[in-house]
């Protein structure tokens, strides 16, 4: 069953880096968490059992020709839209937001898994689609359609921070595909009404705050501007080479928060100062660039349209929480892949990876 | 055909795969330029406030909302409690601190070390609590020797007080700090460890307008992390506060009509659904589990086989026994099977095929009409209803009274009961329904299960002639100043369009259980209001007639279900005694209690002042104990 060349093509380089930046990872959620009071299982720990869940599921996903993906493309994407569509209704009867399917013995979220299927809705919608020249504004209406849906779902959960993700690895695939400059003009021009109408009817208080914030952080200090500040310091802070390992103030005395999850890479970037951002900085850009390759070496659309969107799927988390942590953009709760606290993420990015490396082995084969 | 490749084809792969790499090259090196800027040109002054960065952020709990009853009256409330902290990086002499600490406290000195050593891990300015609920008394004697005991420090926050002690333990439920696995939930994302957080009841179910929004203060401290002044302070917002339907005075005399029984009641409003009364005894005292529970304490709640721990009016399932005689003759009834006059001669016994089905009165009963058959719980002549409705009838009956299903009372894990059907059976166990399974569903036994919710629900149904209203425990929301949030009105699940002869049918039958002469009832008789009811007696266990020594975990259940005053109902109550053995002789004066109570409450019957406070003192010995418990904890 299985080819040996799937074997001598394995692609350790994007294994061996995906577990390099954990690695680091680990480290720092080891430096971040010091300083808190836990029982039971410390949180570096079980970041490991994560991981190591993550490399298992990972395998699984290259385990299996990506090319079934695509006969079942469609089926996945309308159960995981169903289930978004049954958090919104589970969540009314329980007061208030939830993201979460509760499913007697186990829970789900179905807008994490919602970022990668669009990515295969998206590669198979488009693997057999004619373009010439680009896609029009007509061409734009199904893609459009089938990412509105879930985008729509849930950013009414509210999750603005996923909805804004799966936003934008759907707009990479379809740069990807490319589209005329006279659709972008045309759907920025429509986009604008929705976006005010969305502003004054949709979004709620906190989401607002969270944008105004980041324009002014200090118009509330205490509150969701306190974040972008105290990691702005503990980053600055940092300079040339860090305060060292275990040492950043900021971090040890609990002045940022979300240490360990969201603002993982601001207690990393406070410790090990800029040469150590330089590095983690080279290492994601080579993670980006390496899917990239994976996406021009494949031999098939189908194939490469998924390493595309996985890779997209990477950099916009990288690019977002990065962004975020150092104040560029608004405070929107993105975990930095591989890196930040958290068995959600981390099995998201593995499975990504499993699939890029799925591509990656298979790419003689077509 | 994998090999049309419009995209390849059309688009030079390489060029937009360098493109896309250009572009996420550039976005890269934004990220660097601003890190650049901040770590390097900006460093200098970040540096300089990351050291001066003297403020901290120290979250303040917000006092959770208080709970009423309908009247008003306070069931939960806050208290401050003070507990001791130490800070150990200002602590001079560790050994001479705990052992005056320990003194001071009158606590063990190992106790307070070991407190110490978990805290170990954290910065040192982080304050350890090592003692906490200490009295007023201990707070004054460290206050007054405060500067002999350098490092220490007082944290005031609010608890859970119950102003009726052990009062409806079950349906407030109590609280207790957040689990980790909570702490993943998207509904605690703005918790803090080691905050508290219900855990059931309602305190559990109406978190979300209980517990408020925590607030912060940013203080500023020294150097060393000692604090020096408050910078800016933002308010925790209090809880919404609850008002409940229960009535405190009625709950607690339901709680006391059982002594020291196990069981269960409801006390149900027939015109609203609103919940009066909602008990389960033996109860338990919901502030232990906030942090101070004995080992001793919390095993004897283990070991007590009346299962004081267990919410029985919300998740227990019993057998309904013969008040489910109540559904079997209305669908004789409506389905046109009997009527008033039909009669059933009871030999004292049923045969179906090879299988002979007793009556409970092995005498039998004579001649009886549908009225008999109630009033003296006749069993043959349900068990030849039953046969002739067979199984499924029944359950069609019973479901439209909202049976086998949880009504909707709002709290976690509602249980919803048992209603058999052949296709159920089948499903289950694959086998195929018997006739004879059927006699003891018509009389409540087999499969058969109800809960003391929907018993008391079944009841009021009949009493109000056919509306299923949902069983309301929360009358209305309202905020700290006393403004109506939200109230809540009563919905009705279902009206069932039945015959109104027929609902007059079974409560001539349910009047006479309790008020004439041979009726199983005539313990929860009033001589003030009229009462109707049925009584049920539901088997644990098959026993062959020994009626000796029976085991208390295989003894008989016994319910009483009723409603008053007959004429105009307005309240109905569900009364189940775990292991009581008759419903007519434990069950029904429960009931009898708990509905005058009801009726003293509204001034229909008068307080005969003398006599109730003897009765009291007899029937409540173990509610005294309770009494003293309470006031030992007070004291402390």
């Amino acid at each position: 069953m299985f080819d040996r060349r799937l074997f001598t093509n394995f692609d350790w380089t994007l294994l061996g880096l995906v577990l390099l930046i954990s690695a680091i990872g680990v480290l720092n959620i080891y430096s971040a968490t010091a300083s808190y009071m836990q029982v039971g299982t410390t949180y570096f720990v079980k970041q490991i059992y994560w991981i190591v869940a993550g490399v298992l599921l990972c395998v699984v996903a290259c385990s299996l020709d990506y090319h079934l993906l695509e006969d079942i493309a469609y089926w996945v994407y309308g159960g995981v839209v169903l289930l978004l569509v049954l958090v919104l209704l589970a969540g009314k009867t329980s007061m208030g937001a939830t993201r979460w399917l509760h499913l007697g013995f186990f829970n789900i979220q179905p807008s994490e898994p919602m970022k990668i299927v669009i990515i295969i809705t998206f590669a198979r919608f488009f693997n057999r689609y004619p373009v010439f020249n680009g896609l029009t504004l007509k061409n734009l209406f199904y893609p459009l359609l089938i990412l509105g849906a879930p985008a729509l779902l849930i950013m009414k959960q509210p999750d603005l921070g996923t909805a804004i993700l799966v936003s934008l690895i759907a707009c990479s695939m379809l740069m990807y595909v490319r589209v005329r400059w006279t659709a972008i003009v045309a759907v920025i021009l429509a986009a604008l009404p929705i976006i005010y109408g969305g502003w004054h009817y949709y979004l709620r208080d906190y989401q607002k705050n969270r944008i105004i914030n980041f324009i002014d952080p200090e118009q509330d200090p205490l509150g969701s501007g306190y974040h972008i500040i105290q990691s702005k310091i503990a980053v600055g802070s940092g300079g040339i080479i860090g305060k060292g390992f275990l040492h950043g103030t900021q971090s040890q005395l609990r002045f940022l928060p979300e240490q360990h999850t969201d603002f993982a890479f601001s207690v990393f970037s406070e410790e090990w100062g800029f040469v150590g951002c330089l590095v983690m900085l080279i290492l994601y850009l080579f993670l980006v660039l390496w899917g990239l390759q994976i996406a021009l070496r494949c031999n098939d659309s189908f194939g490469s349209m998924l390493a595309v969107g996985v890779t997209a799927m990477l950099f916009w988390h990288i690019v977002i929480n990065m962004g975020m942590v150092i104040g560029l953009f608004p405070v929107v709760g993105v975990p930095l892949p591989f890196f930040s606290y958290g068995g959600t993420s981390m099995v998201t990015s593995m499975v990504g990876v499993g699939i890029l490396l799925n591509i990656s082995m298979r790419r003689f084969m077509f | 055909m994998k090999d049309q490749q419009y995209i390849r084809e059309n688009g030079e792969p390489k060029r937009r795969i360098f493109g896309l790499s250009i572009t996420a090259a550039a976005m890269f090196f934004l990220l660097l330029t601003r890190l650049w800027y901040l770590q390097i040109l900006e460093s200098e002054n970040l540096l300089d406030q990351s050291e001066n960065n003297r403020l901290r952020f120290v979250p303040v709990a917000a006092p959770r909302g208080a709970i009423l009853d309908r009247n008003g009256k306070v069931i939960v409330s806050n208290s401050p409690s003070f507990s001791v902290a130490v800070i150990p990086q200002d602590v001079k002499d560790k050994d001479a601190l705990i052992d005056s600490l320990s003194r001071y406290l009158n606590l063990d000195r190992a106790e307070l070390l070991g407190k110490w050593q978990k805290g170990k891990g954290r910065a040192k300015y982080y304050p350890i609590i090592v003692a906490s609920g200490i009295t007023r008394d201990q707070l004054e004697f460290l206050e007054e020797n405060r500067l002999r005991l350098a490092g220490v420090d007082i944290e005031m926050k609010p608890v859970r007080e119950y102003a009726n002690g052990m009062l409806a333990a079950h349906l407030l439920g109590y609280l207790g700090e957040i689990s980790e696995s909570e702490m993943d939930i998207e509904q605690f994302r703005e918790y803090n460890a080691g905050d508290y957080v219900g855990k059931s009841g309602i305190e559990r179910s109406w978190e979300m307008e209980l517990h408020g929004a925590d607030g912060g203060r940013q203080i500023e401290v020294d150097a060393r992390g000692r604090f020096l002044r408050t910078v800016t302070e933002t308010n925790p917002t209090i809880g919404n506060s609850l008002v409940l339907t229960i009535d405190s005075d009625l709950q607690k005399q339901t709680e006391q009509a059982f002594g020291d029984k196990a069981g269960a009641a409801v006390v149900m409003d027939v015109n609203s659904g609103e919940i009066l009364a909602f008990s389960s005894n033996p109860g338990f005292d919901p502030s232990l589990f906030t942090g101070r529970m004995s080992p001793e304490q919390w095993k004897s709640y283990l070991e007590d086989k009346r299962h004081p721990l267990e919410n029985k009016a919300l998740k227990g399932q019993y057998p309904p026994g013969s008040t489910f005689k109540v559904i079997t003759a209305l669908a004789g009834l409506e389905e046109g099977l009997i009527d008033e006059n039909t009669t059933v001669d009871c030999g004292g016994s049923y045969k179906v095929g090879n299988n002979t089905f007793k009556c409970w009165n092995k005498k039998g009963h004579g001649r009886v009409n549908l009225k008999q058959a109630l009033k003296e719980s006749c069993d043959v002549y349900f068990y030849q209803l039953g046969e002739r409705l067979g199984v499924d009838k029944i359950a069609v009956y019973a479901k439209k009274f909202g049976l086998g299903e949880p009504l909707g009372i709002g709290l976690d894990n509602e249980k919803g009961g048992m209603i058999p059907t052949a296709a159920w059976k089948e499903k289950k166990y694959g086998k195929k329904w018997y006739r004879g399974e059927t006699l003891p569903v018509a009389i409540g036994q087999g499969y058969v299960l109800t809960t003391p919710i929907q018993l008391a629900s079944m009841i009021a149904t009949v009493a109000n002639e056919g509306t299923i209203y949902r069983p309301q425990l929360v009358k209305r929301i309202i905020d700290p100043d006393g403004k109506v949030v939200k109230e809540f009105k009563p919905r009705v699940i279902a009206r069932i369009g039945m015959k109104p002869a027929s609902y007059r049918a079974i409560k001539d039958g349910l009047l006479a259980v309790v008020n004439e002469s041979r009726g199983t009832g005539g313990m929860a008789r009033l001589y003030e209001v009229k009462v109707a009811g049925k009584t049920g007696t539901s088997q644990v266990v098959k026993l062959r007639d020994n009626q000796g020594n029976v085991p208390y975990q295989f003894r008989d259940h016994a319910l009483f279900v009723g409603f008053a005053p007959y004429d105009k109902p307005e309240v109905a109550v569900g009364v189940i005694v775990e292991h009581g053995e008759h419903g007519g002789g434990a069950a029904a004066p429960i009931a009898g209690r708990i509905l005058r109570a009801y009726f003293e409450g509204k001034g229909i019957i008068r307080k005969p002042v003398k006599k109730e406070d003897a009765v009291d003192a007899a029937e409540v010995a173990p509610e005294a104990g309770k009494e003293e418990q309470k006031t030992v904890n007070s004291e402390e």
